[in-house]
């Protein structure tokens, strides 16, 4: 196995298409342009060009998954697996990484001006679906001159996306890594982003949405990631990561951040308002809830010859399993070549963020054979 | 790995398949059977594994496998998705064998199963001048260790199909070494069946 390293310095970079006249259509039939997406690549694309993974972000992530931003001391959401010698080795394949559209990480969303008013968006920007984000990806992945992806793959939202792409362009795809993801929202979880959203909008500074020349909605935006990262971990993670440990050694009395666990979802929810755009969390959590691929609408005729590997972790109980195992059900009646495990990680949803030595293994040899083909195979020596 | 350095049954198994048949493997382990299956007869291969680790290594080898118990794992194939399903050293391990059967028989043309006998000689021995549960070269564990759940022999085995309408299609009895010709109730301390419907 080659030495893990890190990619270093890298660069966000941006790609506008869908200029009016030649606006995007969305799903719900509105029409977007110019679209700007902001993306990052790692690695080289080959001759061939076979090389190229499209890596797909979660809700609140953005097209920075690996390396270091100049000035910048944390590195990718997805360091751990994007790298020379990493799973999605970047001596081997050409990474793309780029941001959903809704988003407020440099794609165009609703905190984006509106080119008719000269100011944002705000709820004038229409509503967007998982398939309008990857509708937008493929002109990005087309601009690239790339016809075929090696890969798809993401965790959460970005196992939507990844599943999104099979189900629209499934010629295109080579293979898939769908992990702690669901064809479909269940209502727990539409549930949870309807407090989610109901946090940011009851907020007075929220103003119906036309806030940007006041500030965010800070408290609501705040609770609303509270909330998320509650159903992010698991019970367990949370006992490990702060049991009943005080901040102070003793109560308050006065509703303080006591435990170290208040703490924590404080200093997460305030760190949040600072990155993210309470807007776009409001418009990209609705198309977690509109999103549906079940009744057989991710391959709705005959086979496919993407290669599936699906990944879920017992801990989550946000994507429980069983949501992963309806996916793999539905590739069974398909019959879809696809590998799915559950893995026993404790830390819940977070689980496909964190560093973990099974999930990086399994998607390592699963992209070498989907690269290399039955040739690897036949020179395995057992 | 050559086909002909495989354990005793793989390679019967193996001699069964033909090439470019469809095979679904019920319990695969880590898979060395599916892989020279894949890669020696061109087979198109699905595994069914429990165990973590062994799924880290079928897909270290470049196969296809779902994390699930053998049970589950079939339902939702469609009628005949498979022309093998191997059901080798797992079929004494669940308890609704009728329903395995009958399911791996909806899915797949034929069906491969493999399983320990529970008559052989040294059982019989065992039980009759020890007293002592059956233990042999293919029944390894002791009585409290064991992962086998179903205990019967290669007469209770025809039985069955016999009662439940199953076909034989071809039987073969494994000794340590070799096949064994003679007296296989007695003497075989594995069987591998070939099963159809009629």
């Amino acid at each position: 196995m080659s030495k893990e390293g890190s990619l270093g310095i890298v660069e966000t970079q941006y790609f506008t298409f869908a200029e009016p006249p030649q606006e995007m259509i969305l799903e719900f039939g509105e029409q977007l342009g110019p679209i700007t997406i902001a993306y990052e690549t790692y690695g080289a694309l080959n001759a061939v060009k076979n090389n190229a993974i499209l890596v797909l972000h979660a809700l609140s992530a953005d097209a920075h998954a690996a390396g270091y931003l100049e000035g910048e001391k944390d590195p990718g959401w997805w360091d751990a697996m994007i790298g020379p010698g990493k799973a999605f080795d970047t001596d081997k394949y050409f990474i793309v990484c780029s941001n959903v559209i809704g988003g407020c990480k440099g794609s165009t969303g609703p905190s984006s001006l509106d080119p008719r008013t000269g100011r944002p968006y705000a709820l004038d920007f229409p509503s967007i679906t998982i398939a309008d984000m990857v509708r937008a990806q493929r002109c990005l992945i087309d601009h690239l001159g790339i016809e075929k992806l090696l890969c798809v793959a993401g965790g959460s939202m970005g196992g939507m996306q990844a599943l999104q792409w099979v189900a629209a362009y499934p010629e295109m795809v080579r293979s898939a890594i769908p992990i702690a993801t669901a064809l479909k929202h269940s209502p727990q979880q539409i549930a949870f982003n309807e407090v989610v959203r109901q946090s940011i909008m009851a907020d007075t500074a929220w103003r119906n949405g036309d806030y940007y020349d006041y500030g965010q909605p800070e408290r609501g935006l705040a609770l609303a990631r509270m909330i998320g990262h509650i159903t992010f971990m698991s019970d367990k993670s949370m006992e490990e990561k702060f049991s009943r440990r005080l901040k102070q050694g003793h109560y308050s009395f006065n509703f303080a951040a006591d435990f170290e666990v208040e703490g924590y979802l404080r200093y997460k929810g305030d760190a949040f308002v600072k990155r993210f755009d309470a807007n776009s969390y409001l418009y990209i959590t609705k198309a977690l809830d509109y999103f549906d691929l079940s009744g057989g609408k991710l391959i709705p005729h005959g086979t496919v010859d993407t290669r599936f590997l699906v990944i879920s972790f017992k801990s989550d109980w946000l994507y429980p399993s069983y949501q992963s195992q309806e996916i793999v059900r539905h590739l069974k009646t398909r019959h879809v070549d696809a590998t799915y495990c559950e893995l026993r990680s404790t830390y819940g949803h977070d689980a496909f963020l964190v560093e973990l030595e099974e999930m990086k293994e399994l998607v390592r040899h699963f992209l070498d054979k989907t690269y290399n083909g039955y040739g690897v195979l036949k020179n395995y020596e057992i | 790995m050559k086909s002909d350095a495989l354990r005793l049954d793989y390679r019967i198994i193996y001699d069964i398949i033909e090439p470019g048949s469809r095979v679904l493997d019920l319990g695969c382990g880590s898979g060395e059977l599916l892989y020279v299956l894949a890669s020696q007869k061109n087979t198109r291969v699905q595994g069914i594994e429990l165990k973590d680790e062994a799924i880290y290594q079928c897909v270290k080898k470049g196969l296809s496998v779902f994390n699930s118990d053998i049970e589950t794992g079939l339902v939702e194939y469609p009628d005949q998705s498979f022309d093998y399903v191997i059901l080798n050293q797992s079929m004494q391990e669940v308890t609704q064998v009728d329903f395995i059967i009958h399911e791996a028989l909806r899915v797949g043309g034929k069906v491969i199963v493999g399983f320990p006998n529970f008559a052989h000689i040294s059982a019989r021995l065992r039980l009759i001048f020890q007293g002592r549960a059956p233990m042999t070269k293919a029944l390894p564990h002791h009585w409290y260790d064991t992962p086998n759940v179903r205990c019967f022999s290669l007469s209770d085995f025809k039985e069955f199909c016999k009662e439940k309408e199953v076909r034989i299609l071809k039987a073969c009895y494994l000794g340590e070494n070799d096949v064994v010709r003679f007296w296989p109730n007695l003497f075989a301390l594995n069987a591998i069946f070939v099963l159809t419907r009629p």
